[in-house]
């Protein structure tokens, strides 16, 4: 009737899946900011506004709690925190569906400039002081170069020049620079300065108004190269797999807050005279949901711990991860709203400002079906003959 | 602190003075349980040192390195996985020494007598009468203070190769139902024991029927207080789900490791919709392999909790899909089954045999060690704090309510 405990069949060394004191304790940092600054009815009304970001939340979660510069080095000013402590942050900022750019600025683009190797750039991220986007689309999953859609216009004593336009870039409306990939003799990263005349970032009515994307055009755009051939190529790849693992992050904790105001609600409606978490056709749902987010979250940890370690089980880690919390998210957040009833249908709940993040984001960076495509290469599952 | 090379030191001492060659077995299982090699996180002098959990392992692979003579824990599941836990949270220090050695060494397996025919779910409702001796009309011999217990129970492993039993038993029925029961190891070759082999659905037997009938229980077998069996039972039960669902196990091990093989071995087999959810079933396997890791290292010091009622609600959902997708995957041999002869087998495989036997064996997932609808119950009332089932049998002594 049971499998016995003692055998010893352990593989490789599992890494610690769980939180450590000091990533509780920046948890805790960053929940107290969201809970004071970024209550949901403060994002609901932004969303209708001309400035969907909120800059100036983003600047004391940036440079006074020190999470733009978490995973840039110490000697270039940052935190030298690794993916780990990135990864808790995100969690706070999915339960908080905050509008904010941490994901855009100070993991995808952070990482692309750590692997282009880019000092100056970093030095002014870590000081809170710019903000960062890399110009792919948001749905470009990691592992694949994405379609280059702009192209190198000009190259030579005075400097570089591009053209072109990017769809649906996350983070880029708060961004002062943008990272473009570009088409060219070499294929190449270029820096391109928001302000330029020659860059037009026009906002999009996305589905998701909590993370605003852009549409990129540029025309003979001045850009300043940060990495061309190769290591271009490895510094959009290396902010694709960091995007799509801290966005799963940010899905767990975006699917935990479903959970919580899910069971909340439970507990607090009655209908025929008793709470309706008494009935156990909607209790069931709430379990499922709760064994879905225990699931994701070892899933979760597993991926920023392999990332944090350079573990060559990372793309493996991130497709998992990425799979498993963008079904959560979008479970969880679809089973609020459903165990809301008519309320949770409503503008005045909060319930669809997170279904809209996370649907969008159960896009981001790969779908769930595309990441676990990919496990077919990675661990041998090959698909039907054609 | 006691690192890892500090285990493999001891071990390797152990092995100077015990080679396993020349040893006789069980002496040598003997004395590596009385040098607190057994299981490292036991407290010392019960085979452990009051270690980490999550060092066992590495005291295991250096006797397994050595050749040396393992317990056959397969043999012994029920045994190691909840009879051990619950006699070290609940047992006096006197039946620690006198089972914890036996139980561990395999000499003495162990069974578990909960379920009856008419207490599956509601397993606080079950009938097995424990009466003091010299009470009412009790026809057995037992001593003076000890226990005369009558009943049946039901679906009970290795119930014909046990010598102790973990027991269940009502002692007093005027109480409401869960405030009654008492907790006992049971002899099993005592007399009054009857073990009937229960046939399932796979054609062999793992299960058993037991019919108890006058059997004398001595008070020193009891375990926990009188009409404290239910808290007894409580621990031993969430045991029985971490034992289940919780084992650690390679990438790939378990149920997906026949499935994996099976399609890279039949290119002309697949179609895409397979593929889509073989990619869907590795994926959930090996996140629910990560999810008992971490809930292992969540446990390295202490009880397992109501989360282990997560990895078991995961395990029993994979073993069935992933075994129905061999079933599928494999075609004509599908649709053969490798033997129905009645048997009766001294270890429980899920993994093992045929992929129909395994697609049979997986239904039972589900409902063994708790149904999964009353894990997502316990999960809902004690991990989200849900209200309870609205109840009709709460408060009422248990021999008033309907049967």
């Amino acid at each position: 009737m049971s499998q016995a405990t003692e055998t010893t069949t352990t593989a490789a060394a599992m890494p610690d899946l769980l939180y450590g004191e000091a990533e509780t304790e920046l948890r805790a940092a960053v929940r107290s900011l969201l809970e004071d600054r970024c209550g949901w009815p403060e994002v609901l009304a932004r969303t209708e506004t001309g400035q969907t970001y909120d800059t100036g939340l983003w600047r004391v979660l940036a440079a006074d709690l020190g999470c733009a510069g978490l995973l840039i080095p110490e000697s270039s000013g940052g935190a030298g925190a690794s993916y780990r402590e990135a990864a808790v942050v995100a969690e706070e900022t999915g339960r908080a569906v905050a509008p904010v750019p941490f994901l855009g600025s100070a993991v995808v683009a952070t990482a692309a400039l750590l692997a282009a190797g880019d000092e100056e750039l970093l030095a002014a991220m870590a000081a809170g002081t710019t903000t960062v986007a890399l110009g792919v689309p948001f749905p470009a999953p990691p592992g694949a170069r994405p379609e280059p859609t702009v192209r190198l216009t000009a190259a030579g004593d005075s400097g570089y020049r591009l053209s072109g336009t990017v769809a649906a870039v996350a983070d880029a409306l708060p961004a002062g620079v943008l990272l473009v990939p570009a088409d060219g003799v070499p294929y190449g990263l270029y820096a391109v300065a928001a302000e330029e005349a020659g860059l037009f970032v026009e906002p999009t009515v996305s589905l998701d108004m909590t993370r605003q994307l852009a549409d990129l055009t540029l025309t003979d755009a001045p850009g300043r190269r940060i990495a061309s051939g190769a290591a271009a190529d490895q510094a959009v790849a290396a902010g694709l797999a960091a995007g799509a693992a801290m966005l799963a992050a940010e899905q767990l904790g975006l699917a935990e807050r479903c959970l919580e105001m899910t069971v909340a609600y439970l507990k607090e409606r009655r209908q025929f005279g008793r709470q309706i978490g008494s009935f156990q056709a909607l209790k069931h749902r709430a379990a499922d949901l709760w064994v879905g987010v225990t699931q994701a979250r070892a899933a979760s940890r597993y991926a920023a711990a392999c990332l944090a370690a350079a573990d060559p089980d990372t793309p493996v880690a991130i497709a998992l991860a990425k799979a498993a919390c963008s079904d959560i998210a979008v479970r969880a957040a679809q089973e609020c709203l459903q165990l809301h009833g008519g309320i949770g249908f409503t503008w005045e709940h909060p319930t669809h400002l997170y279904l809209k993040r996370a649907k969008s984001s159960s896009i981001g960076f790969g779908t769930a079906d595309r990441h676990r495509a990919c496990l077919a290469g990675l661990v041998d599952l090959p698909g039907a003959a054609r | 602190m006691t690192t890892p090379e500090d285990l493999r030191g001891q071990v390797r001492d152990f092995l100077a003075t015990h080679d396993p060659a020349a040893t006789d077995r069980l002496e040598f299982l003997r004395a590596r349980f009385d040098a607190g090699l057994a299981w490292v996180h036991y407290p010392a002098g019960l085979g452990g040192q009051g270690l980490s959990r999550d060092l066992q392992p590495t005291v295991d692979a250096e006797f397994a390195a050595a050749g040396a003579p393992n317990n056959r824990p397969e043999r012994n599941g029920i045994g190691l996985g909840m009879a051990a836990p619950t006699i070290l949270a609940f047992g006096s220090p006197e039946q620690q020494r006198r089972w914890l050695r036996p139980l561990w060494t395999g000499e003495e397996i162990w069974c578990q007598l909960f379920s009856e025919p008419g207490a599956g779910s509601d397993l606080a409702g079950l009938a097995t009468r424990a009466v003091r001796s010299g009470e009412g009309k009790v026809t057995g011999e037992g001593e003076v203070g000890g226990w005369v217990v009558t009943g049946q129970k039901v679906w009970t492993s290795s119930a014909h190769l046990a010598k102790r039993a973990l027991l269940l038993a009502r002692s007093d029925p005027d109480v409401p139902k869960h405030q009654g029961l008492t907790y006992f190891a049971a002899d099993m070759t005592a007399p009054g024991v009857e073990v009937r082999p229960l046939r399932q659905i796979t054609g062999e037997a793992e299960f058993n029927e037991v019919f108890l009938t006058d059997v004398a229980i001595p008070d020193a077998d009891r375990i926990g207080e009188v009409g404290d069996g239910w808290k007894v039972a409580t621990t031993t039960l969430m045991n029985e789900r971490v034992s289940i669902g919780g084992g650690a196990a390679p990438r790939e091990g378990g149920m997906i490791a026949s499935a994996a093989a099976a399609w890279r071995a039949s290119p002309g087999m697949r179609t895409p919709g397979l593929h889509d959810r073989l990619l869907r079933l590795w994926a959930d396997a090996e996140v629910a392999r990560l999810a008992g890791a971490r809930l292992r290292q969540q446990l390295a010091a202490g009880q397992p909790g109501p989360e282990g009622s997560a990895a078991k609600i995961v395990f029993a959902r994979l073993n069935q899909e992933i075994s129905e997708f061999e079933v599928e995957l494999a075609g004509t041999e599908g649709l053969r089954y490798d033997d129905w002869t009645m048997r009766r087998p001294e270890t429980v495989t899920f993994y093992g045999r045929d992929a129909g036997y395994r697609y049979l064996r997986a239904r039972g997932n589900s409902i063994e060690g708790g149904t999964s609808e009353i894990l997502r119950n316990i999960i809902a009332e004690r991990v989200l704090g849900l209200p309870p089932e609205i109840r009709v049998d709460k408060g009422v002594p248990w021999k008033d309510l309907p049967r």
